[in-house]
């Protein structure tokens, strides 16, 4: 999609106008059955096969809540430490549309499980920036359509759709934060930022994978502008569906240029939906928001008011794991790297496979060194991300144990991580298999050394006259000899005890 | 062999007993009643589809029961007529819609199961006013169902097929729903007996919706101890209904065995009379009190104010649910679709589709509804009838501290002409005055006949409302009532009945 | 409290989907005011302290366990489709958001 908007540089924006954002988050919970219906949630089903009366909208049918969605909202709001509502209600959103099979959603109103917290977000300099939280309440996702006869599946053109209500129903919470102030020009990395943090934190909570590019996390950015120094907001714009923490960065930042451009042109703002191009960064018009929509809320009468017990608050308060962003500072501490580091292993998905490797008996050092090395290099070229890997944290710190006992040098662990990737079995059967085990007994080697030197008779003088920095280019012929299994220490050991040198 | 009107004109309670001893088969039973349905449906049209195969193979499946020593419930080989609002498996349910035509539902309703699980023979599904809207059964889409007392009159509504089905000797047994007293209103111009339970009582899963929080369904039959043994079949939690009471089952059965009034403190409601209350319907009531008195009951007369209220909150409520509850008939999933000719977008089909499919009662409700919840109205309509609705539930709360039951005329006049009322809604919602405080509390309430009006020789309803989960009072009282008035009749009501 | 006139009936209609005729509108408007005007009485109450009830019963925490039941089979699913192709319902082109 090209985009012929105008836009003004971010910087000439940012002089002018005083971004102020809203972003609300959907994250879909990683219950084993949907909000209100007992049907399986698992991911790439056969179409509709995943549906039963409830959540197709059946005449007749009612809804029952799940208690894990109920669990899971609540985890999520005393971790976004919010209040958890004494008593609140399920409501009814009432719009017509085909991927709805209810023609209204089940959701939470004027009455949200959770409400007024806050989210601490560290930017890319340290700095800390609270990100005030509205709300976290409970609602259903929709059927997915196929637009069929258009472009490229897209919805403008099609001949018809074809629809699929296997996800109708799949719990979601809605996290909105209040409108975000004062970020300046640093409203782009915030909100990136804070959905990066929202998602560690939904992670560590294990209510869901909030996997952004499966869509079980979806954010959309509000943004409006005001001149510095007013107090009431701009009209806003609403992108929906940012499906990356790049995207959600970008969206922000566009949205910035082209409000200040068609402000700076004397224009005025439509409140309006967008949706992001991923290609180039920007945004196109959606559906105007006129107001005439009126949603007609009100409670659900086939649900019961939700009045959860301060016990059982009290319980998953005592239960919830450690703040994403202080584990990262301690982590950092205790493996003693840099912040640059930290965040390249965050980035790279590694911390909790590297906090596992540990804790299978590896030291810091070596569990990051295999993660961020040869199996992150792996996980980039097949595209997976690294949980996703067909190797264990046990097994990873087994062939760091191996390479500390001398067993294993890093040429052949590397050897074991590709075969362990591709299926061959455990380390120790790998290294048996493929005979990968360093030599290092001085019966093997001494052959392998005295025809290396044998073989560069003028290095070996070099090394008698006391040149001792050329034993290298006897070690490597040694190790190319014996195909990199030999142990390396060893071998010059040997070299220089037979030329009568010392090391 | 029994000959087949001398079975239809048993009540349940004796059919079970006759196929339980051998006398009757289950097989006999149901060929009866559906030879009775051949003959007069035409007339009555309380049936918008008969189940013949499937009714008599669960008939047979009864009798092989029987022939195997297994033992049968207490209604087991009962016929029974179900109000096509309950989803039957494989079988059409329509509401009494053209927007569900042809609709054969994937699933069973929770009363259809625990019916079809109580060996109860299911003989076709009942008229209706479309999705229960009305108290007539003019407004089904497939056309009206007469009253067995005269053909020319409405038979109650909306589930006026049920009362028309036993008032015919169609069926012994039928099942109802009632949102402002589609069960009790057809129930009193039949002279037949029904119940709307406590709400929760009964599951509404599969119960296509009409207001959520209003609905109930409940027994319909001719005797009370009938109604009371479809009551305990049909009742109780069910885990896919989250408004479903997890309770035991009020003892309604043995109060039904027990009918007494002695000692008991009955209120009449001063809001339940006055203008508008045909003066036979008066006089039968007042004659039903004087009987309640002499039966060894004391009469405590009772001010309930907000009920005054109640119509105008239920003609709130109801549409305001009902507009969200009826959105899903759409075109998209289910049921008609109309104007699908490849030009026009899945919007405009949807709208032409509820346009085609629904009647004039459905819109009118619809919009209201829309307009109630809209948010400039919400707080006045919606908001304000959610009060009201709490301030009748205390005017109940007080009135039951002083009294065990309350009793009322279930309706202010008897059965009506067809058309008399069909295009002038305010005139038709007048039938639900004595019903709908007890659906906006939740509370349970019976209606059973108490005699003729002088004035049209047509059937006058007793109505008798207990407290939420005290349903077996309605049966004790109506018991007792049933047997004084059988006694001083010396026949039940319905046997005045022109034959048909 | 105002009457509803044709206008609003028109609005109505088209948030609920209705694609009333000219004749239907008239004839509604006319029934939706009589209607109006008997029930807007409930808003007496609108000042009165007393609170809404939303549900007849207090129940509360009605839940159920996070255990998968079984499902509908698709041609279950889709046995009373108007249309369907792909194991999917198929449905006019979809105006609105992509
Ligand atoms: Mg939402
Ligand atoms: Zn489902």
């Amino acid at each position: 999609m090209t985009t012929t908007t105008e836009l003004v540089a971010y910087e000439e924006a940012l002089a002018t106008y005083d971004p102020v954002m809203g972003l609300e988050v959907h994250v879909e919970l990683g219950t084993r059955t949907k909000m209100f219906c007992g049907c399986s949630t698992e991911l790439g089903a056969e179409p509709n096969s995943q549906t039963c009366p409830t959540c197709l909208g059946l005449p007749g049918a009612l809804p029952v809540v799940n208690e894990i969605g109920i669990e899971s909202a609540i985890k999520i709001g005393l971790a976004l430490n919010c209040e958890i509502a004494e008593w609140c209600r399920f409501a009814r959103k009432n719009y017509f549309y085909p991927d709805m099979p209810k023609n209204f959603q089940t959701s939470q109103y004027d009455e949200p499980i959770a409400f007024n917290g806050y989210l601490d977000v560290q930017l890319e300099d340290g700095e800390i920036f609270r990100v005030q939280i509205e709300r976290a309440h409970m609602e259903e996702d929709t059927g997915k359509s196929l637009h069929v006869g258009g472009a490229t599946g897209r919805i403008h053109g099609a001949s018809h759709s074809l629809l699929d209500y296997n996800r109708a129903g799949i719990p979601l919470i809605e996290i909105v934060t209040k409108p975000i102030e004062g970020a300046g020009e640093r409203a782009p990395e915030v909100a990136k930022a804070y959905v990066a943090e929202l998602r560690e934190l939904i992670k560590a909570l294990d209510v869901s994978e909030a996997r952004m590019d499966k869509g079980q996390m979806r954010c959309d950015v509000n943004l409006s502008l005001r001149p510095y120094g007013r107090e009431m907001f701009g009209t806003r714009s609403e992108t929906k569906n940012v499906n990356s923490l790049r995207s959600v960065e970008r969206a922000a930042r566009f949205e910035i240029q082209r409000h200040a451009a068609v402000l700076n042109s004397g224009g005025t703002i439509l409140q309006e939906t967008r949706h992001f191009h991923e290609e180039d960064g920007s945004t196109t018009s959606g559906r105007i928001k006129d107001n005439a929509e009126d949603y007609r809320y009100f409670p659900e009468p086939d649900l019961v008011p939700v009045a959860p017990a301060r016990a059982w608050v009290e319980e998953l308060r005592g239960g919830l794991p450690e703040l994403p962003r202080l584990r990262r500072n301690r982590l950092r501490e205790d493996w003693g790297v840099t912040e640059d580091v930290m965040q390249t292993i965050l980035n790279a998905g590694a911390v909790d496979p590297i906090v596992a490797t540990i804790a299978e008996g590896a030291d810091a050092a070596s569990a990051r060194k295999w993660w961020m090395g040869e199996l992150a290099r792996n996980a980039n070229e097949t595209g997976r991300a690294l949980d996703e890997l067909p190797v264990t944290p046990a097994q990873v710190a087994r062939i760091a144990a191996l390479v500390a006992a001398g067993d294993l040098n890093d040429k052949l662990a590397k050897q074991v991580i590709e075969g362990v990737l591709a299926g061959e079995g455990t380390p120790d059967e790998i290294v048996e298999k493929r005979g990968l085990k360093v030599v290092s007994d001085d019966g093997a080697l001494g052959a392998a050394v005295d025809e290396a030197i044998a073989g560069n008779a003028a290095i070996a003088d070099k090394i008698r006259g006391g040149k001792v920095a050329a034993v290298g280019a006897l070690v490597g012929a040694v190790m190319k000899t014996t195909r990199g299994q030999a142990d390396a220490a060893r071998v010059k050991e040997l070299i220089l005890e037979r030329l009568g040198v010392e090391g | 062999m029994t000959d087949h009107i001398s079975i239809i004109k048993l009540t349940a309670a004796e059919i079970a007993s006759k196929i339980a001893s051998g006398e009757l088969t289950a097989v006999e039973v149901t060929e009866a009643h559906l030879a009775r349905i051949d003959a007069i449906d035409e007339k009555v049209h309380a049936f918008l589809h008969v189940d013949r195969e499937g009714a008599l193979a669960q008939a047979r499946a009864v009798d092989a029961k029987k022939a195997n020593g297994e033992k049968l419930g207490p209604l087991a080989g009962v016929p029974l007529a179900l109000k096509d609002i309950f989803t039957t498996k494989g079988i059409p349910t329509t509401v009494g819609s053209k927007i569900l035509e042809g609709w054969i539902p994937p699933y069973d309703a929770t009363v259809t199961k625990r019916l079809k699980a109580a060996d109860v023979v299911i003989l076709g599904k009942t008229n209706m006013d479309e999705f229960a809207m009305g108290s007539s059964t003019e407004n089904s889409a497939y056309g009206p169902t007469g009253n067995p007392w005269d053909l020319t009159k409405i038979p109650g509504g909306s589930g006026g097929g049920s009362s028309a089905a036993l008032a015919s000797y169609e069926a012994p047994l039928a099942i109802g729903t009632d949102t402002g007293g589609s069960i009790r209103q057809p129930a009193a111009v039949t002279g037949t007996v029904g119940v709307k339970p406590t709400y929760g009582g009964v599951s509404r899963y599969g119960m296509v919706a009409f207001s959520s929080s209003l609905d109930q369904g409940g027994p319909c039959a001719r005797t009370v101890l009938d109604a009371a043994l479809l009551h305990e079949v049909i009742a109780g939690h069910d885990p896919l209904d989250s408004t479903s009471i997890d309770a035991p089952v009020p003892p309604v059965v043995e109060a039904a065995r027990n009918g007494s009034v002695e000692g008991m403190r009955v209120g009449v409601v001063k809001q339940f009379r006055g203008e508008g209350y045909q003066a036979g319907v008066l006089q039968r009531f007042d004659e039903s009190v004087e009987l309640l008195k002499e039966l060894g009951a004391t009469i405590v007369e009772l001010d309930c104010p907000s009920f005054d209220l109640g119509l105008s909150a239920y003609y709130l409520i109801a549409p305001s649910e009902c507009s969200s509850n009826l959105a899903r008939f759409d075109a998209m999933r289910y049921g008609l679709r109309v104007g699908d000719d490849g030009t026009k977008s899945a919007e405009d089909v949807t709208a032409l589709t509820r346009e085609a499919g629904f009647g004039d009662e459905v819109k009118r409700r619809i919009i209201l509804g829309t307009y109630a919840l809209s948010s400039g109205y919400y707080d006045a309509y919606y908001g304000s009838a959610q009060k009201v609705r709490t301030l009748i539930t205390q005017d109940f709360e007080k009135a039951f501290e002083q009294v065990d039951v309350i009793v009322s005329p279930t309706t202010p006049t008897t059965a009506f002409p067809i058309g008399e009322r069909a295009d002038d809604p305010m005139a038709m919602y007048l039938a639900d005055l004595c019903t709908i405080p007890t659906n906006l509390a939740g509370n349970s309430a019976m209606s059973l006949p108490c005699g003729l009006a002088p004035e049209d020789g047509m059937p006058v309803g007793l109505q008798i409302i207990a407290p939420a989960m005290k349903d077996d009072r309605l049966y004790k009282v109506g018991a007792a009532v049933e047997a004084a008035y059988n006694a001083r009749w010396g026949h039940p009501l319905l046997e005045e009945a022109p034959s048909l | 409290m105002p009457g509803i006139t044709r206008e609003e009936v028109a609005h109505l209609a088209r948030l609920a989907r209705l694609e009333l005729k000219a004749e239907e509108l008239d004839h509604f408007a006319g029934q939706l005011d009589d209607i109006l005007g008997a029930v807007a009485r409930v808003s007496e109450v609108a000042d009165q302290d007393v609170p809404p009830t939303s549900h007849p019963l207090p129940l509360t925490n009605v839940m159920r366990k996070d255990e998968v039941r079984p499902s509908l089979t698709p041609e279950q699913a889709l046995s009373g489709a108007p249309a369907q192709e792909q194991q999917r319902f198929k449905v006019p082109q979809i105006l609105g958001e992509d």
